[in-house]
């Protein structure tokens, strides 16, 4: 890890209480703040909370919402709860993945992209919905995905 | 400032009733779910931007506000005009500087942005209590949804609000209150139905300190999004609800779990937690009463299976969110192993107002046995796609067809599915059926926590079996195996129907496996995994045995057992060519297109893309 690196993990742990029950909220802003668990930090969280490292990977393995590989600069999610699925998210899927030559859940080798599928994100009267980072495009037709994506 | 008695409250309610009116004119722009995946939050500052520059009587800049979800996210983004009501849809940013110019300053109503009837399409509506969608709805839970602006809690005071916690830490003992919401009837939002009263009564009883007071916004059902919009849109109806609830158990501390996919949820949850701070409705002596009781947001992880009631406590203490058998309940010992109250957003969100109103006047709607209003999100393939909330006891027809306005054009109605992973498909002649929890779990589906996703006949029903089955395979925590093993077999033999590989022989084997997961598993995740499956072959058999026996799939969705064809209404457009991910589609403009059946994978993107319908399903 880096020097700044390091300091932004100590960040971390300086705003949030040192026992295990903090575990999650810390893994939580870890992930925001790397945009993954990198292996270092896992330990490091393990020492100061108090916890098994064992038991920091088992919850880092267990919520959707840790990913233990470097994600890309720009998040590609595709909404996949049931309005989204009958409304054609697949086909979101399919243009995506042949675009960028990725899979659900792989991120391009220069760290631009990463796709991913998440189970509703509660805009489910807009469905099919497409979040690219932060930005929610709602009633998505599956040849307009591959260009909202890359606009960021 | 510290409101510390029913006067400074009334006091504090008569000024931001004032302030709230002193600005005649209100510009108010839905911020919901839908209207946001609209672009809306562009609209407000356009409207900011323009009121800033162009100076127009009665109308300043604060009066542009923003509101949570409105309801009607189909015509979305919605800007709404008061005192008048005029209700825009689809407003875009180009229009904003027009409905200055006119609506504002010259109080003329822009027709081309109005509602318009469907049926007469001269129809236009201005005023939105006048739309079916708004007219047959009752709010409750949803009161100030769309109403108020979810950061300021002078408007959340101004239409009422925490008085009825003034009320209950003034003047009423924490018996009275149970006794109040057991007799109103009240019972939970999040699923299961149980009596609220009942559940605060049993924790109140046990003798051990302390208790915990816990809020599930956790909302995992997929296609469900009530809860976000009240925590978005009205938070401090929740906090209020769970004060009171707190008051009525004897608990001092309280969380709320909000999923991480609802970045904003979490914020503004957060934000309503300093304002009632500040404002002493949290905290140490509330309204002087001796009362104290404080609440923390914890964001979720993710996992569909932490909606459940002691695999949540487990993510709480921070571990993982495994369920544990229930021979104690967590009523008894819940969180950290003391007493713990956990109900739903919705739930907490009606307390306030069945204390401010009584019991009677709530136990008064509805049904008998399932009292009060219930609000659904209603989405899939229906008109008017949205949040709406309706009386206990009306029908699926009702919600679907007066306020749905039913499927789009040239459709038609297959199913309802309602309760999430944990429901079930009803088709046509149950749409009669009353909206209730009982009603609805005596025919294999439930109410679940009010999501409801129309089903038309472009919707395969053995592939919406095999997708729920995936969803909880995917999620399953597989701390028992009827859930991890069994699951994954009966979505193996979902998927081999939908391949056109499984026999007759497979669906007795599923409906076997079925009631050893239902009877085996240890949390309701597993219980009642089997229902989209087990509901889906008692209403549409017909569709599994066209899959096994015909090898076809009716509605057109299971890849292997369909083919696309391209007919002659082929423009030669290329719309088609360019989304082809295999290539199988090849041709020249203004010329026949061709489809290379060896090449085709059956995605149907080029369907989706064809305006002429020029794609056959074989
Ligand atoms: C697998 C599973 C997931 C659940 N998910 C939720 C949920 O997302 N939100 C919710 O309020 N209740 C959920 N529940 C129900 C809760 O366990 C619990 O019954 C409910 O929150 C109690 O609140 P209520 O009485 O106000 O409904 C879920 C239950 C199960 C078995
Ligand atoms: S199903 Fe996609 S947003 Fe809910």
């Amino acid at each position: 890890m880096t020097t700044a690196e390091k300091t932004k993990l100590k960040k971390i742990f300086d705003r949030n209480p040192k026992n295990p029950q903090a575990l999650i909220t810390v893994l939580q802003d870890i992930q925001k703040e790397f945009r993954y668990l990198p292996c270092d930090a896992m330990s490091e969280a393990a020492k100061q909370l108090g916890v098994p490292l064992s038991k920091v990977f088992s919850a880092s393995t267990f919520y959707n919402a840790f990913s233990l590989k470097p994600r890309g600069e720009t998040i590609i999610r595709i909404c996949q709860g049931t309005a989204c699925h009958i409304n054609g998210a697949d086909l979101m899927v399919e243009q995506l993945e042949t675009e960028l030559n990725l899979k659900v859940g792989e991120t391009s080798t220069d760290l631009k992209f990463t796709i991913e599928v998440v189970n509703c994100v509660g805009a489910c009267a807009m469905a099919p919905v497409l979040i690219v980072n932060e930005t929610y495009h709602g009633n998505v037709r599956c040849d307009r995905a591959v260009g909202l994506a890359k606009k960021g | 400032m510290v409101i510390d008695s029913i006067d400074k409250l009334k006091k504090m309610q008569d000024d931001a009733c004032q302030k709230l009116d002193r600005q005649k004119k209100k510009v108010l722009i839905c911020l919901g779910p839908g209207c946001l995946a609209g672009g809306s939050d562009q609209l407000l500052s356009e409207f900011r931007k323009v009121l800033k520059q162009k100076k127009v009587k009665g109308v300043t800049v604060e009066a542009v506000k923003q509101v949570g979800c409105h309801g009607f996210c189909a015509r979305g983004p919605l800007v709404i005009i008061e005192p008048e009501r005029i209700f825009y849809t689809k407003v875009k940013k180009a229009h904003v500087k027009d409905i200055v110019a006119k609506t504002l300053v010259n109080g003329e109503i822009i027709e081309k942005l109005l509602y318009t009837d469907p049926d007469d399409h001269a129809k236009k509506m201005a005023d939105y209590q006048e739309i079916p969608f708004y007219k047959n709805q009752q709010r409750i839970s949803l009161r100030n949804c769309g109403q108020i602006d979810p950061d300021r809690i002078d408007d959340y005071i101004a239409m009422g609000g925490y008085s009825a916690l003034g009320k209950v830490l003034t003047r009423m003992k924490p018996a009275k209150v149970l006794d109040e919401v057991s007799k109103s009837g009240l019972r939970g939002r999040g699923g299961g139905g149980f009596s609220t009263g009942r559940k605060w009564a049993t924790c109140a009883k046990i003798d051990d300190e302390p208790r915990y007071v816990i809020c599930n916004g956790d909302e995992g059902d997929p296609g469900a999004f009530m809860d976000r919009c009240i925590m978005e849109g009205d938070p401090h109806s929740v906090l209020e609800g769970m004060i009171i609830c707190a008051f009525a158990v004897g608990s001092n501390y309280g969380y709320i779990y909000v999923r991480e996919e609802y970045p904003l949820a979490v914020i503004n949850m957060q934000k309503a937690i300093e304002a009632a701070r500040e404002h002493n409705f949290l905290g140490k002596n509330i309204f002087n009463s001796g009362f104290d009781f404080d609440v923390l947001v914890i964001r979720g992880g993710g996992a569909f299976v932490c909606g459940e009631s002691s695999a949540l406590m487990k993510s709480v203490a921070g571990e993982v969110g495994e369920p544990r058998a229930k021979y104690i309940r967590s009523v008894v010992k819940g969180v950290f192993d003391k007493p713990t109250v956990l109900n739903n957003v919705e739930t907490f969100a009606t307390v306030p107002v069945i204390l401010d109103k009584g019991s009677k006047w709530f136990s008064s709607i509805g049904t008998k046995k399932s009292t009060g209003t219930k609000a659904f999100s209603l989405a899939g393939k229906v008109k008017n796609t949205g949040l709406v909330e309706v009386p206990m006891g009306v029908t699926l027809r009702d919600i679907i067809f007066d306020i749905g306005g039913g499927v789009p054009e040239g459709r038609t109605f297959k199913a309802v599915q309602t309760g999430g992973p944990s429901g079930g498909c009803l088709p046509e002649d149950k749409l009669d059926l009353p909206v209730d929890f009982d009603s609805l779990t005596e025919v294999g589906s439930m109410m679940g926590s009010g999501g409801m996703i129309v089903m038309d006949d472009r919707t395969c029903m053995v592939e919406v079996a095999r997708y729920f089955l995936h969803f909880l395979v995917e999620e399953s925590c597989g701390k028992c195996s009827p859930c991890r093993e069994g699951l994954y077999q009966l979505l193996n033999l979902c998927t081999k129907i939908t391949e056109g590989k499984a026999t007759e022989a497979d669906l007795d084997l599923m409906e076997q496996l079925s009631k050893t997961i239902q009877i085996g598993s240890l949390c309701g995740l597993g219980q009642s995994g089997p229902n989209p499956f087990i509901s889906t072959l008692t209403y549409f058999r017909e569709e599994y045995l066209a899959h096994i026996n015909d090898k076809k799939c009716p509605a057109g969705i299971c890849r292997s057992l369909i083919k696309f064809v391209i007919n002659d209404e082929c423009t030669g457009c290329m719309a088609c060519i360019k989304v082809c991910p295999t290539e199988a589609i090849t041709g020249e403009k203004k010329k026949l297109h061709v489809l290379n059946q060896d090449l085709c994978t059956q995605c149907g993107s080029c369907e989706a893309v064809c305006n002429f319908e020029a794609i056959d399903i074989i």
